[in-house]
């Protein structure tokens, strides 16, 4: 299911982009079409340019080159609700309890002066984010601020509060990188779950191969294919590997020191002799 | 154990933080008994009993000549005088240092102006407020505000940019419009900023406020000093000295409070003084 299909029309579509800032080429030549309902995880080395990847499909900043279209349509230049974000910092309002991080998103539509509901719009909005907190295992903790919930519960709530748009897209730039590896698993559920149950498509940048491997339909792998060892600013990452992953079948995915070894590519051999 | 990790229990750090003020009351009786001695007419260091009487004197007798309780009638006005440049000091910070803070082009066109004139010393701008305003009330609250708002103005628009931009990103991901941003995230997360930016204006403030007062006036704290420093009243202006820092302690103690009473979520990493 997670393989480009002929059949259905592209959802995300990336044309030959790249990203550089002043004479530091961070990424080149990126090509991607990504069907609807994929989970796409995103690997590759620290500074690699898998977050300024994310970052361009939230707009937040805009390619140096290249078109990236969703559903045929160019993306807004700006961050918009149609697209989600779970940071692995800052994700929630610090200064706003549970239940008012929840309760935002509904507050900024219905109350356009004061982005505030009172009385009884309140309590009705109230109700409608019982479920949510519910689901996420925050009713206790409703009343507290995000400084005084575990790391795990914070990015539970970080989920929550970017799936409140109903967003087509999520975006998780290492949402879990801070977390330990047991709350890690629960996490993992939750979002697997959120990602069935509400069939949009995610794009997760992650440390951590085996959640790259566990979660996605479709991994990528950014590296840098040519090198120069005078300017080793010169040419930026790409994607050097696009492996659907199904899910039942992970065995027959390669291993994390293959993927990793740069394939053998001419132009490399070229500069470096 | 290393002095580093010896904390002084709750009874102890009253008694510790007394030992300072009690040296010095005490080296003062003492220097006082001696000059005394030597002169009973010495007006430099009255004794303690002579300025209690003083005091008592201005606050509960009435002056002969008006019919006012001087000490009261002072407090008010310099307190007036204070509390008005201090709220529009604070307003100005509110709207032109959020905006700088918030919106690039205002920031472009205001923050280079702001720093230049947040550079003139504002005391030399008194013989011109003088002229403008004449020697009422309103050259003495101008005279606060130049001192103060700039300085507020700067720290504000920087606490704005140092919210993480992570929130600034997820509020536009939630549908916030530029306005319920500034409403729902900026505002609240600058407030606790704001009141402690207040809390170090305070200190220009005072100095401003006495100065102003002393070169022309007919009440106030400082022009009381100021006034009966012509008869070498030490008994008058020390009291009066205490008094002043009595005022700007409880000012600042009660801005704290409010801090933490209003905005408990900022409060929360560590301790502050």
């Amino acid at each position: 299911m997670s393989a480009p299909d002929t059949k259905v029309p592209p959802h995300v579509v990336v044309r030959n982009v790249s990203k550089s800032y002043g004479d530091m080429v961070v990424l080149e030549r990126v090509n991607l079409e990504i069907a609807p309902n994929t989970f796409c995880t995103i690997v590759g080395a620290s500074g690699c340019g898998k977050s300024t990847f994310l970052r361009m499909l939230l707009s937040q900043e805009l390619p140096t080159s290249g078109d990236i279209l969703i559903d045929g349509n160019p993306l807004p230049p700006e961050p918009t609700p149609d697209r989600g974000i779970v940071f692995q910092r800052y994700s929630v309002f610090s200064h706003l309890t549970v239940e008012d991080n929840l309760l935002l998103a509904a507050e900024f539509e219905a109350a356009p002066a004061t982005g505030k509901l009172f009385g009884s719009a309140r309590k009705k909005a109230l109700e409608s984010i019982e479920p949510t907190l519910e689901k996420i295992g925050l009713s206790p903790a409703r009343r507290r601020f995000p400084s005084q919930l575990s790391g795990g519960m914070q990015q539970r709530l970080a989920i929550a509060q970017a799936l409140l748009k109903k967003p087509k897209i999520l975006l998780l730039d290492e949402p879990f990188g801070a977390l330990d590896p047991g709350i890690r698993a629960d996490m993992h559920e939750l979002l697997d779950q959120l990602w069935e149950e509400l069939g949009m498509t995610i794009f997760m940048v992650t440390h951590d191969i085996n959640e790259a491997f566990k979660l996605g339909t479709r991994m990528l792998v950014f590296d840098k294919i040519r090198h120069d060892p005078h300017a080793p600013e010169r040419f930026g990452a790409t994607i050097t590997y696009d492996l659907p992953l199904t899910r039942n079948l992970k065995d027959s995915a390669p291993t994390a020191s293959e993927l990793f070894t740069a394939p053998k590519n001419p132009l490399s051999e070229d500069i470096k002799t | 154990m290393r002095i580093i990790n010896r904390k002084p229990s709750r009874v102890t750090s009253i008694y510790l933080a007394m030992i300072p003020f009690i040296a010095v009351i005490v080296t003062y009786a003492i220097a006082s008994h001696y000059r005394l001695a030597a002169n009973p007419a010495d007006k430099l260091l009255p004794s303690l009993q002579s300025m209690g009487a003083s005091f008592w004197r201005m606050a509960f007798e009435a002056d002969k000549r008006s019919g006012n309780y001087l000490l009261w009638l002072d407090t008010w006005d310099s307190l007036a005088r204070l509390g008005m440049g201090m709220a529009i000091a604070t307003s100005l910070a509110l709207t032109i240092g959020l905006l700088i803070g918030f919106i690039p082009h205002v920031r472009s066109t205001l923050a280079p102006f702001v720093a230049t004139f947040s550079l003139i010393p504002p005391i030399t701008i008194l013989p011109i407020l003088f002229i403008v305003f004449g020697l009422g009330e309103a050259a003495k609250v101008a005279l606060i505000v130049v001192g103060t708002a700039p300085v507020m103005i700067r720290s504000t628009a920087q606490n704005v940019m140092n919210i993480p931009r992570e929130m600034i990103i997820k509020a536009e991901t939630l549908g916030a419009s530029v306005w319920q941003m500034l409403t729902r995230l900026v505002l609240p997360q600058t407030l606790p900023g704001l009141i402690n930016s207040m809390r170090l204006a305070l200190v220009p403030a005072w100095i401003f406020l006495i100065s102003a007062e002393a070169i022309a006036s007919t009440t106030g704290l400082g022009y009381r000093i100021f006034l009966v420093r012509r008869y070498l009243a030490m008994d008058v202006i020390l009291p009066y000295v205490i008094w002043i820092t009595l005022l700007a302690f409880v000012i600042d103690r009660l801005l704290l409070m409010l801090s933490r009473r209003a905005f408990p979520w900022s409060h929360m990493g560590g301790e502050s003084i």
